[in-house]
């Protein structure tokens, strides 16, 4: 089987999240990566580099500068006459693009996939993860996307791949990229972090959040996450939110403080390693999942545990 | 200009799922069944362009069992205009792929010709995230998916999404697909007069073989298991132990 895997970039650097797709790729079959972006080079590179890479297509275009879906999926439509597979990341941007090469290709994508169990037999998670349906597709290609936090990451360094240009139609002329806020930090990324510190809606407001979440963190070199209760309270930007409908993480530690610990919340994090919760209700459902928990309230508790590590 | 809003049955997201002893799917017996929150999310989003005047009718539909009539009914009672029910078989499980349920929405939006369609980003139940962007690619038009902010200017919609770094916004031609996120707006709850007048609002009955789709499913659902359970752990006394289990943890 001969696979295509979208790389997820920036135009200037290839994001982690590309790495684990790679593996789950390389239980199909051969594995080819499509960078599609402009003055891409140097993410072109870097994807020869990743180890079980066989070659590397780029598609160097203005029109494919801001990943828009309208001008990337006819592209990688077009590129799928020769594979049998195709295969992005479970972030925004892959399933952006994803189900739309899926609808031009005629065939029914499979989100989300946990693990690889056949040719065409996947697990993914339903209901939020509270239940695992074991699918086989009856296309004739796959349209796939991964959850990263269930592969492990390819070797980002090793191979040698060779790269070649390709061209695809270009601006479909629907959609133009108007702006974007995205924050800088020097923090680790959510998805890719080994410690995460989670704030929930006991937090107050952002200056609390900030105050009692942020010390900890910054002890631990730790990433920062949050409920949807605390996201649309504005204590912390959209991209910040944990669970069914944010990001799914799994690190080595997850700290819930102040968090109830809803089906949606836990949907995002319960295959972390190691759970610690805070929380002051010793009834709290977080209680059931925590591996160690701390019955307290988070304003002494949290100041005390930051202060003696 | 017309506003498409499809909204699904599902799950009411305040259960606790589980998965049929047999394996062959969730127990969606006797369990509550609401509006999927997204679509909520969805409709709300179509009544508000049409108070401000940007949209003249709100038509919502549904792709399901009979029993989806419920969801268009609540449809219609937030202020939707009219419905239309593609009903499906009952049986459980039967429900109708993303694929199909895209091309039967591509096939109603030919009719109606709509200048925007909003649907929800994912359903909670089968979690696919698929749908809105498949009916995209069938009809060859603009998508807008996770709406943080939508606004209608002239022949165009700018959409402000939630994108993993933070937030990215794009100009999409009309007629546009947008799908929601969770804090495009606040659903309003049906007033009961509204709920009652809702009930003379017209609802239409087809079948996907109206609009002449195959809804044949092209995955096999081969079981459904349990996911591995997670045991509870300990409970530390006080912070001075809580200090030490993470310094055992190595990550301090
Ligand atoms: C469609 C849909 C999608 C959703 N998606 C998500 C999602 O992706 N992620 C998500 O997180 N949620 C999601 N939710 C929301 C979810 O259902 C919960 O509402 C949310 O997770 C609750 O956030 P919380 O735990 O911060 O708040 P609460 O449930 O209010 O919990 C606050 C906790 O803080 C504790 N507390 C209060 N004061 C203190 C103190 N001083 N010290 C210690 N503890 C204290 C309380 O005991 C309580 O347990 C979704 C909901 C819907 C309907
Ligand atoms: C336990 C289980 C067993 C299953 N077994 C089978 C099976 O045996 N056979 C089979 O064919 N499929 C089966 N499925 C697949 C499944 O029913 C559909 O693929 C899935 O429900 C549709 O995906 P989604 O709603 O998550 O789409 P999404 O793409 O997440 O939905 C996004 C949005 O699209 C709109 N939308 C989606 N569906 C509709 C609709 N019907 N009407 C109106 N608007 C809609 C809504 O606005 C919704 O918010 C099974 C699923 C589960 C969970």
């Amino acid at each position: 089987m001969k696979t295509l895997v979208l790389v997820e970039h920036d135009n200037a650097k290839l994001s982690d999240a590309t790495l684990p797709v790679v593996t789950a790729a390389g239980k199909l079959g051969e594995v080819h990566l499509l960078v599609a972006g402009h003055n891409c080079g140097a993410v072109a590179e870097a994807a020869a580099k990743i180890a079980g890479v066989a070659k590397v297509l780029v598609a160097d275009d203005a029109a494919y500068a801001h990943g828009l879906a309208e001008n990337v999926a006819p592209l990688v439509a077009q590129l799928m006459g020769d594979y049998d597979a195709f295969l992005a990341p479970a972030t925004t941007s892959g399933k952006n693009i994803a189900p739309r090469v899926a609808a031009q290709l005629d065939v029914m994508q499979i989100s989300e996939i946990l693990s690889v169990e056949g040719p065409k037999t996947f697990t993914r998670p339903i209901y939020a993860g509270n239940a695992i349906a074991t699918v086989e597709s009856s296309d004739p290609k796959l349209v796939i996307t991964v959850r990263g936090t269930a592969f492990e990451k390819a070797a980002a360094e090793g191979g040698s791949a060779p790269i070649e240009a390709v061209t695809g139609p270009g601006d479909a002329g629907t959609s133009s990229f108007v702006g974007s806020e995205i924050a800088k930090s020097e923090r680790p990324e959510l998805t890719s972090a080994k410690v995460i510190v989670s704030g929930g809606r006991a937090l107050k407001d952002a200056e609390t959040f900030a105050a009692v979440i942020t010390p900890l963190a910054d002890k631990l070199g730790a990433a920062i996450g949050a409920s949807r209760a605390a996201v649309d309270a504005g204590y912390v930007p959209n991209d910040y939110q944990v669970g069914q409908t944010g990001k799914i993480v799994a690190p080595e530690v997850y700290f819930a403080i102040g968090i109830s610990g809803a089906i949606q919340h836990l949907a995002g994090m319960k295959d972390s390693k190691v759970i610690i919760a805070i929380n002051k209700d010793e009834d709290a459902p977080i209680f059931q999942v925590a591996d160690i928990g701390l019955v307290a309230d988070l304003y002494q508790a949290v100041p005390e545990l930051t202060a003696a590590l | 200009m017309k506003i498409l809003v499809p909204v699904k049955r599902v799950i009411d997201y305040n259960v606790k799922p589980r998965v049929k002893a047999d394996g062959s799917g969730v127990d969606l017996a006797n369990v509550k069944m609401s509006m999927n929150p997204f679509d909520e999310i969805a409709v709300e989003e179509a009544i508000r362009l049409k108070e401000k005047g940007k949209a003249s009718e709100i038509v919502a539909v549904s792709i399901g069992p009979a029993k989806a009539q419920e969801t268009l009914r609540t449809a219609l009672a937030m202020g939707a205009d009219r419905a239309i029910l593609v009903q499906t078989p009952d049986e459980v499980g039967a429900e109708v792929e993303p694929l199909a349920v895209a091309k039967i929405l591509k096939a109603i939006a030919d009719e109606e010709q709509p200048g925007l369609i909003i649907l929800g980003k994912q359903s909670i139940s089968d979690d696919s995230n698929q749908t809105g962007q498949m009916l995209a690619a069938l009809m060859g038009r603009p998508q807008g998916t996770f709406a943080n902010t939508v606004e209608v200017e002239g022949d165009h919609v700018i959409v402000k999404r939630e994108v993993d770094g933070g937030l990215q916004t794009v100009k999409l031609a009309l007629p546009a697909i947008v799908t929601t996120d969770l804090r495009l707006n606040e659903p309003r709850y049906a007033s009961l007069p509204n709920i009652m007048k809702a009930k003379q609002k017209p609802l239409a009955t087809k079948t996907p073989a109206d609009y002449g789709v195959d809804i044949t499913p092209r995955l096999t659902t081969l079981k459904v298991s349990e996911p591995p359970v997670r045991q509870a752990g300990i409970k530390v006394a006080d912070v001075a132990e809580l200090v030490e289990k993470v310094k055992a943890l190595g990550i301090a």
